[in-house]
């Protein structure tokens, strides 16, 4: 990327602890997706392999620039849906886009097939709001994205860097 | 009987696999599927590659005849049989259009057309095989035409949407382009005679459009109704009453807004595809659903009225359309296109059964047959 830092001084916030399941918690059923599984294959964590999805500007994960909360995850079990809302971290980042594109890459895989996936970025938090959730959500634009070369390397950067 | 008392059914007969990714589009080849031709029908794909799949008339099965898959470099988008069947065009993210014909048992590229900037989304055939028009990603709609030797010389680029062009289509008989785009509008597209295109009509939000993305628009048989499809969950059918008019070289019939079909789709509907045939509207939405759509009583029943409509604040008080049925899980996943068998004008025999391909984002494709507890009757003409 030739392009200067847009936010060169993010605020970075702590990482969370996570509280980890009882391993015979009754409601957590192995084929219910919940928010919290889902958060965690977005956001966590040092121990994973792969690493965080980082915001593509900095080297934190989203979690830590308070891209991503655990609120902003809703699941309708029924319906087989995922509301993913996530909150750039300025007001005309131009790379909420690409941070739409590496939360859908990463959840691809994690789901059944028939799970339908919107992201929004959060009311209030983009400049160009509509427009941004217009795009992040039009499948035929996300393909095209995902097939241009530089796009795809810049979403591959976010999800699979390694280093901390 | 009216269609309305009829116990309609849709009855997955085939299921045809092969794609490796999303199949984005299929296409009926005109000419087959009657008087003995077996049906033939070409899908394209995520995979980059375009099937041609035959029924085999002894077991009624659809098989893979080939596999067209080195030429187009990114997804395949958009696939059209000329209504001549002799050709076969294929439009692609790569920018590129390409042509096809039969050699035996094979398909040649015979042409590749470039121009695009970017991802071509959509390829259209006019009604005498001689045009083709393009759109993409670069918010223009390209006209090509059909030189001696497959030659195609450009003819025009037609600009005026905002953003990328979703897809293209000729009217059915008219040489009209109609183009809709994630700019929420429709443009209608005609020649002034000196060979220069201009749009004479946008349907938008200001005359009862769309408010979100049109991602497609299908005629019924005579040309004078339009369905448009969107993102923002609704069908509108539109209609052309000085249609006649226009057929005669005498001026321009604009199309006017008669109908909403809202409160059916809670996902982007993608796709829409009116029968000639029998006047039943096919939707295939993201909620991985087909449904089917018909005028209450006869469609026709209304030409004298509408013939009286002079002003522009006459309203039409033309047929409603109510849903036949609704294929739920037609597709494990989003159904990206919905395609009527076509009716053959050089065969009179109709095929029995109607029959409707539709291509979905898990990977198959379907042949579904519409069926009724009172029979489907006498197509009509």
């Amino acid at each position: 990327m030739t392009l200067g830092l847009i936010n060169a001084n993010p605020v970075v916030h702590v990482k969370k602890e996570r509280v980890a399941r009882p391993a015979d918690d009754p409601h957590h059923a192995d084929d219910v997706v919940d928010p919290l599984e889902i958060y965690d294959i977005l956001s966590i964590s040092e121990f994973s392999k792969i690493g965080d999805i980082r915001d593509p500007e900095h080297p934190y994960s989203l979690e830590q620039l308070s891209v991503l909360s655990e609120e902003s995850i809703t699941v309708d079990e029924k319906l087989g849906r995922i509301l993913i809302t996530f909150t750039p971290t300025i007001q005309h980042c131009s790379m909420a886009t690409v941070i739409g594109l590496c939360l859908r890459e990463k959840l691809k895989d994690c789901f059944p097939a028939h799970f339908k996936v919107d992201i929004k970025v959060a009311p209030g938090s983009h400049a160009d709001e509509e427009s941004v959730n217009k795009q992040l959500n039009d499948k035929e634009r996300v393909a095209a994205a995902l097939e241009n070369p530089n796009l795809r390397q810049l979403v591959d950067e976010c999800l699979y860097s390694s280093e901390l | 009987m009216s269609l309305a008392e009829k116990n309609f059914d849709l009855r997955e007969l085939h299921k045809l696999e092969g794609h490796t990714d999303r199949v984005w589009c299929v296409s009926w080849k005109p000419g087959t599927g009657v008087g003995g031709v077996p049906a033939v029908l070409a899908s394209c794909s995520g995979d980059k590659t375009v099937r041609i799949w035959e029924q085999n008339l002894a077991t009624g099965s659809f098989e893979c005849k080939a596999v067209l898959d080195e030429t187009h470099t990114r997804t395949v988008r958009s696939c059209a049989w000329s209504p001549s069947g002799k050709m076969l065009a294929t439009a692609s993210f790569d920018a590129t259009t390409a042509l096809w014909e039969q050699d035996g048992d094979d398909y040649q590229c015979i042409s590749t057309i470039e121009g695009h900037e970017n991802e071509v989304k959509s390829v259209a055939w006019n009604a005498s095989s001689t045009l083709l028009a393009t759109c993409g990603r670069d918010k223009t709609v390209w006209l090509w035409e059909i030189m001696p030797g497959n030659e195609c010389e450009c003819l025009g680029v037609l600009t005026g949407h905002t953003q990328d062009v979703k897809m293209v289509q000729f009217h059915p008989n008219l040489d009209v382009i109609f183009s809709c785009s994630y700019d929420n509008s429709i443009k209608v597209w005609t020649d002034d005679h000196d060979d220069d295109w201009m749009c004479v009509q946008t349907l938008d939000e200001t005359n009862n459009g769309h408010t979100s993305t049109v991602w497609a628009l299908s005629f019924n048989a005579t040309g004078d109704k339009m369905v448009t499809c969107s993102d923002d969950l609704t069908l509108k059918i539109w209609r052309a009453p000085g249609l006649e008019r226009m057929q005669c070289g005498d001026g321009y019939a604009p199309w006017r807004h008669i109908c909403t079909l809202s409160g059916y789709h809670d996902r982007t509907i993608f796709s829409v595809n009116w029968s000639r045939r029998d006047g039943i509207i096919a939707s295939g939405a993201a909620d991985d659903a087909i449904r089917l759509f018909a005028a209450d009583g006869d469609e026709d029943e209304d030409k004298d009225k509408e013939e009286e409509e002079e002003g522009e604040d006459v309203l039409y008080d033309g047929p409603k359309y109510h849903l036949l049925l609704k294929k739920d899980k037609a597709h494990d996943m989003d159904v990206n296109c919905v395609q009527w068998q076509l009716p053959e004008v050089f065969h009179p025999s109709f095929p029995e059964k109607m029959l409707l391909a539709s291509a979905s984002d898990d990977g198959t494709i379907k042949i579904w047959e519409l069926t009724s507890e009172a029979g489907l009757g006498e197509p009509t003409q």
